[in-house]
């Protein structure tokens, strides 16, 4: 027993001293990385699930692309599939190409007079691993670089559910670089833009509503009057040739939507969270609304109404996902489920426009629809302000002015500058198909190659 | 020797074909094929525009026999294919100039069963 207390009293400095040994090493160490944090000081730490989560959600937002490809693929007429897939994959190579060497640079670079960017990161030089405070503190700036690039990218994709089945490959290729620089890059810098004029005016955009739906759908309208009817239109044309490619392109472009929304969080954290749950919401609330209205207009619901109405909800949540509610984000939903199923059935058919795919009577009046409503749900309880913004529901009337007029100047200048481009475009190099190579398909007339083989 | 080809309804094929080889018909080859008659199509909806649906969807049934297996053949496919409604189909009957069995050379009736 003497022994055992003998053992113990001895035993007990020797604890006390790796305690105080401990506890030293900690001292010694906290004061050396409190400093190591200084000396970091002038740039800001990188979060690595941030960089994780940005970097995902980049892949998402790509992701959709090749989806709205075959969103948009499976409605056209066999001959004219791969044509489709092509526009789509191509902004892939062509706008990634723009994007890196100067888009970037006029869309994010320093700002000259609210209005556009410079050159001066042409070519990413300065955009490097460092954050830029000015847009995501806490990932490298190349992560928001590429995370955005996946935004452009998809923009002008969006357009060509407006002009699909009727024009040339290679002036598709030039109008969309063209209009990438002189159209989307512009009104990236406006709405979300450092010192941007249509940011400082206090228009909020949280992914995109504005700068992608609102910009893509005014485009594809623009797009629809340029060029006019397909032959046929609307009594000869024949149904989508692949619905289930249809419902594959919805699926994935609702798994990609979480990237595009949750993503532009540019955190990994509770409003990226909240986004998430937003976009869901709406998306979901809009597919059940629209096959609502086709139950009860056409006595059915049809498949690519559903997966239609879910498209426009999530489009319309987009501006709003990181702004509102779970409840804010399903009655956006029903908005645009029941408006973009309107504009569709309706609209559409007595203006007599041929908006192939409806990229407008979706994208355009989702975007529209959702971008307002930020003005009316944005709520400072779930994105503070600087950052959010109190809407009309929540004591601040005037934000669902500052919407419009976001909407307005936006619009506007994406219609005007559209229109503009594809006329240049078409005198130059003759924007649509000759009404043979029309009747013969896009895939043998503009690639030389077919998308089914009849004979094995 | 006889050419026989019907138009059928897609969902009687199954049935039509049972009955066909019940009777030992067997050589039959089959098509999906577009077509319209006197019935109307089914109206189709996309995104809120409706199809009137002008051409329809049918199986088209080419068969070639000997004389004795006409009256057969035509009895197989009416009695199975008949549902009473509009759209039930046709069945056509042609001669028949030749028939060469490709593996052996043989021709004629010999050729076809």
């Amino acid at each position: 027993m003497t022994a055992d207390v003998f053992s113990y009293r001895r035993a007990r400095p020797a604890i006390r001293g790796l305690l105080l040994a401990g506890l030293a090493a900690t001292l010694t160490v906290v004061p050396a990385s409190a400093a190591w944090a200084q000396d970091q000081g002038k740039t800001p730490a990188i979060d690595k699930a941030d960089t994780a989560w940005v970097l995902l959600g980049a892949a998402l937002v790509l992701l959709m692309t090749p989806a709205l490809a075959f969103f948009y693929g499976g409605l056209v007429r066999r001959k004219n599939i791969l044509s489709v897939l092509m526009q789509c994959l191509m902004l892939m190579c062509l706008i990634s190409v723009q994007w890196i060497f100067f888009g970037y640079s006029l869309a994010f670079g320093p700002d000259h007079h609210g209005l556009i960017g410079d050159f001066s990161w042409l070519g990413l030089s300065g955009v490097g691993v460092a954050p830029n405070p000015d847009y995501a503190d806490t990932v490298p700036q190349q992560a928001f670089m590429i995370f955005q690039c996946m935004f452009a990218i998809i923009t002008p994709g969006l357009i060509i559910g407006a002009f699909a089945e009727r024009i040339r490959f290679a002036p598709f290729c030039i109008f969309s670089l063209l209009w990438a620089t002189i159209v989307y890059d512009p009104i990236a810098h406006w709405v979300w833009g450092h010192n941007g004029f249509l940011a400082a005016m206090g228009v909020k955009d949280f992914a995109g509503g504005i700068v992608v739906h609102v910009n893509a759908g005014m485009c594809a309208l623009a797009a629809a009057l340029f060029l006019g009817r397909r032959h046929g239109y609307p009594t000869k044309i024949s149904p989508p040739h692949s619905l289930p490619f249809a419902v594959l392109g919805a699926g994935l472009l609702w798994f990609g939507w979480f990237g595009f929304n949750a993503g532009s969080a540019l955190k990994a954290d509770g409003l990226a969270t909240s986004a998430f749950v937003a976009t869901h919401a709406a998306g979901a609330v809009a597919g059940l609304v629209w096959a609502l209205c086709d139950w009860a207009y056409f006595k059915r619901s049809t498949v690519l109404g559903m997966i239609t109405g879910a498209i426009a909800g999530l489009a319309a949540v987009t501006p709003a996902a990181g702004f509102v509610g779970p409840l804010p984000a399903a009655a956006i939903g029903v908005l645009a489920g029941a408006i973009c199923w309107l504009s569709v059935t309706f609209i559409k058919t007595r203006l007599g426009y041929d908006d192939s795919l409806d990229a407008f009577g979706v994208h355009g009046v989702g975007g529209i629809i959702g971008s307002l409503a930020v003005g009316l749900w944005a709520s400072t309880a779930i994105n503070p302000a600087p950052a959010g913004a109190d809407g009309l529901f929540y004591g601040h009337a005037g934000q669902l002015g500052t919407q419009a007029v976001g909407v307005l100047i936006c619009g506007a200048y994406s219609f005007g500058v559209s229109l503009i481009l594809f006329k240049v475009v078409d005198l130059v190099f003759k924007l649509r198909v000759s009404e043979k190579d029309e009747r013969i398909g896009l895939d043998l007339t503009q690639h030389r190659e077919v998308g089914y083989t009849m004979i094995d | 020797m006889k050419y026989i080809i019907a138009v059928i309804q897609p969902d009687r094929l199954d049935d039509v074909l049972d009955e066909l080889n019940r009777r030992e018909i067997h050589l039959v080859t089959v098509t999906s094929v577009l077509g319209r008659g006197r019935q109307k199509g089914v109206a189709e909806v996309y995104r809120s525009h409706t199809e009137a649906g002008s051409l329809l969807r049918k199986i088209k049934l080419e068969i070639a026999v000997n004389d004795q297996f006409v009256a057969p053949t035509i009895e197989a496919i009416t009695t199975t294919a008949r549902t009473g409604n509009v759209g039930d189909g046709k069945i056509f009957v042609l001669d028949l100039a030749e028939c060469i069995r490709i593996r052996t050379g043989e021709t004629g009736g010999v050729a076809i069963g």
